[in-house]
């Protein structure tokens, strides 16, 4: 454990907790969310057959560097009308609300922040700081684009919880742990483990789990898509209906923290897929480390199998991005009451009869 | 309850077929061209900015004539006999020197039309089109290749012929007057045209 690690180096308890703390943000998510920016940039361009930003450093990848020098210089405007402490405090409650889910996100067996016995819960319970983030963005820009973007974004986020807390309702179900952690740790070894593949379970069990948890897969990430409020749910920031929707009226770093909660917010679903279908940080094929009698190498590669799978899993939101158009807000409640609910009580409940088997 | 699982199945089967295009379009290579650092090949006939090759140019003022804008201002001066101006490529012999040969960029209208007029081919497009500046005056593009000491030279030689000429046909006309008169001295009977018309009124 990190944790411990670093409290026998330092020898001081709040150090290493401090450590421990920032360590997801520096090491990960600041990197994480300036290359994000880029691939997207570079992901959409290509797709749409131009080339992106080509003109800082080699091939742009300075760009999003600059990018964070101008917000940083931008004078931090605050418009006459807002609620002037809602208004500030907003985008630091989305961005805590984001960040907080790190905290029990196991980037490996070592690189963990708590192993806590609760972590999905605290992981669904703390990123609903973000719609109050979003909310009150919303409410105190005293602008009707910004405050229709928020309620949208409101309704949007809690109608997509159910199918994404029943998926995770299933999970828990068949596995018996809301540890994030002995969730990874179940499904060591080779990739069947993997829950996708139907987890532990042998026979004719994982023979009948292995569709159902291929369409849990779907709907809990067609779902946490839809929390992040990325394309095709960005009805909350659609540009051209709403300007941008909640942050509309926010410029400088305001608006570079709501972008950086949403770049870690897209990390943290594709991340909770990933621990939940995809073996969180195991490696499918076993380890080098393991093999060559390193130790110190397994942390390291189950990290980057980790980085490597959530990174993957953000790449397929952008390729989702630039594929489909934006919902009508209608079609977002149809879809998921009339399609995403149904489809995962039908889940839950032929699972827990497999589970019963 | 067909048309529902129907639904979710066509939802996801178009939604695969979507992701397959935005990702064979990923592979193609950008239309992009980088503008700056790669100019786009300009079709054969581009219309851009003019140039004069005044080697050739024979000083007919065609072009300022067809052009609609009267962007071309042209001024010429006659050369003095002796002066050698020499030839244009086509062979034909120069006898005037232009003194004067502007086309104002901010006016023309890029129009080609006084590139046909032109008898020795000496104004025509080229390929540069990137000549922005900030100052509307610097638009004014001279093509005149003598000095500007050389054009009040060659208008001075001019103005000189011709006074001399002047001179002389004021000296040819005494000349012709005194013999007139001389004439007039030897036949005085003869009987003069305008003193009858004077006569008449």
């Amino acid at each position: 454990m990190m944790y411990d690690w670093l409290y026998n180096l330092t020898g001081s308890e709040l150090l290493a907790m401090f450590i421990v703390s920032l360590l997801p943000l520096f090491v990960f998510i600041l990197p994480f969310a300036l290359l994000a920016v880029l691939a997207e940039r570079k992901v959409s361009a290509h797709m749409q057959d131009r080339l992106g930003p080509m003109r800082t450093g080699y091939h742009g990848i300075l760009q999003t560097v600059a990018d964070i020098i101008k917000l940083l210089q931008k004078e931090d405007l605050v418009p006459t009308a807002t609620d002037k402490m809602l208004f500030n405090l907003a985008p630091l409650l989305t961005f805590v609300g984001s960040y907080a889910a790190f905290a029990v996100i196991p980037f490996s067996g070592f690189f963990i922040g708590t192993k806590i016995d609760l972590g999905i819960i605290f992981i669904v319970g703390i990123t609903g700081l973000v719609v109050a983030g979003i909310l009150m963005a919303g409410w105190a820009s005293n602008n009707k684009y910004s405050l229709l973007g928020a309620m949208r974004s409101a309704a949007q986020i809690i109608s997509y919880e159910i199918p994404t807390l029943l998926i995770i309702l299933t999970i828990v179900m068949m596995t018996g742990t809301l540890s994030l952690y002995d969730l990874s740790e179940m499904q060591t070894a080779y990739f069947w483990n993997w829950l996708i593949l139907g987890g532990p379970a042998i026979g004719i069990q994982k023979i009948l789990l292995i569709p159902l948890m291929m369409m849990g897969c779907l709907i809990i990430y067609t779902s946490t898509l839809a929390e992040v409020n990325r394309t095709p749910f960005d009805i909350p920031e659609a540009e051209s209906e709403l300007v941008s929707g909640y942050h509309t009226e926010y410029s400088g770093m305001k608006f570079a923290m709501f972008f950086l909660a949403e770049y870690a917010n897209m990390f943290a679903v594709s991340a909770i897929v990933a621990i939940m279908f995809f073996g969180g940080y195991q490696s499918p094929f076993g380890y080098l480390g393991n093999t060559l009698g390193w130790n110190w190498l397994v942390p390291i590669e189950q990290f980057s199998w980790f980085t490597a799978k959530g990174v993957f899993f953000v790449l397929v939101q952008m390729w989702l991005r630039w594929t489909l158009p934006r919902f009508r807000v209608d079609q977002l409640m149809a879809f998921c009451w009339k399609y995403l609910i149904p489809f995962s009580f039908v889940i839950l409940l032929l699972v827990g009869l497999i589970s019963l088997m | 309850m067909r048309d529902y699982i129907y639904n979710f199945w066509q939802g996801l089967y178009t939604i695969l077929v979507g992701m397959k295009v935005t990702l064979r379009h990923v592979f193609i290579p950008a239309v992009t061209i980088q503008y700056p650092s790669v100019k786009p090949q300009m079709p054969e006939r581009e219309r851009n900015r003019l140039y004069v090759n005044m080697d050739d140019c024979i000083g007919c003022d065609q072009c300022a004539r067809a052009c609609p804008v009267n962007c071309i201002e042209i001024e010429t001066v006659k050369s003095i006999p002796g002066e050698d101006l020499g030839t244009t490529s086509n062979g034909k012999k120069k006898a005037l020197w232009v003194t004067t040969f502007n086309i104002d960029f901010a006016k023309c209208c890029y129009c080609q039309l006084c590139v046909f007029p032109c008898p020795t081919e000496c104004i025509y497009m080229t390929d540069v089109y990137e000549f922005s500046e900030f100052q509307r005056e610097s638009l004014l593009y001279d093509f005149v290749t003598l000095l500007p000491e050389e054009r009040i030279q060659k208008k001075k030689n001019y103005e000189e012929l011709q006074a001399k000429k002047e001179a002389e046909k004021i000296a040819a006309a005494k000349k012709a007057a005194e013999e007139k008169a001389a004439a007039q001295a030897n036949k005085p009977a003869e009987p003069k045209p305008d003193n009858k018309e004077e006569n008449k009124q």
